[in-house]
């Protein structure tokens, strides 16, 4: 049987996974396929109705994107801290791997924090002084719901991350699940670069 | 293969590129471009800064090439979705 693997010589055997190293890999990987899926359907449900709506306010006029910028900037920073955490994990350096693992849940939490009070600031001030209303405009609607939708991704990912936290430090999580881990905290991290550019840049 | 996927500097190179092509996003939104110049250069930059966390970050560079598939499905789904609602943009 194997003999026959070896006469294709560099084809891999139809057996090989994906991901050969673990398979909580591939499913995490088919997870965020799927809510790629979702976030695109989001996305171009916006680019639709944006399409077709008469008027729509120039986002940058509305939405503050110094402060988002700053956000992007936070969630990136967020992600390099979560490889460093995954690097010191895979060294075994269970005291760097704790620091860095900290560092990206409070970057979560900071993220999380600023959402809050951009939420606020859009619904009580800069909405109402823009003729905007929180529900009955679809420029204000779209954009609570596909930033509602990833700032839930954010709150889902802090909670993972403290789980694998708590877990490593107990020694019942390794660097295969931090991985998992990361790549959930990474993919919300692209979600955001694009959100960034569709619902406040263009 | 994992002494290929952890080097620390090389992660922080990637950090550099991120930040920069932030800040040049952000200062194309002030220069007040034409519409559709905006439009193709951000969106460009968006998809760049997208790969560069999807294949160091997430390591997809260090994997097999049929997981890529996995990953740009949605993507490809995507496209579909537009075209099919195509009609429904212009057609008013």
């Amino acid at each position: 049987m194997s003999d026959v693997a070896v006469m294709h010589a560099g084809a891999e055997p139809a057996e090989t996974p994906l991901t050969p190293e673990s398979w909580g890999k591939l499913g995490m990987w088919l997870f965020l396929a799927g809510d790629a899926m979702s976030f695109g359907c989001l996305i171009v449900g916006y680019g639709i109705l944006r399409r077709a709506s008469k008027t729509w306010p120039v986002p940058s006029d509305v939405l503050g994107i110094n402060l988002t910028a700053l956000m992007t900037l936070l969630l990136i920073v967020s992600s390099v801290t979560m490889v460093l955490a995954l690097a010191a994990v895979q060294d075994g350096d269970r005291a760097k791997f704790r620091k860095f693992m900290s560092f990206t849940i409070l970057g979560g939490l900071i993220f999380l924090g600023l959402q809050a009070y951009e939420w606020t600031h859009l619904i009580g001030h800069t909405l109402p002084e823009h003729n905007l209303s929180f529900s009955k405009d679809l420029f204000a609607t779209t954009f609570f719901v596909l930033t509602g939708f990833h700032g839930m991704h954010v709150t889902g990912g802090v909670i993972y991350n403290s789980c694998v936290l708590a877990a490593v430090s107990r020694g019942r999580y390794g660097a295969k699940h931090v991985e998992i881990a990361g790549l959930y905290w990474h993919f919300v991290d692209l979600v955001w670069i694009l959100i960034f550019t569709f619902v406040y840049l263009l | 293969m994992a002494s290929a996927t952890h080097s620390t500097t090389a992660y922080l190179r990637i950090f550099y590129i991120l930040l920069v092509l932030t800040i040049v996003e952000v200062s194309i939104v002030y220069l007040h471009l034409p519409r559709i110049l905006l439009v193709v250069s951000l969106v460009l930059l968006a998809v760049w800064k997208a790969a560069l966390v999807a294949m160091h970050f997430m390591h997809l560079k260090f994997e097999k090439k049929t997981l890529a598939l996995v990953a740009l499905s949605p993507f490809i789904l995507c496209v579909f979705l537009i075209l099919m609602l195509m009609p429904d943009i212009f057609a008013r």
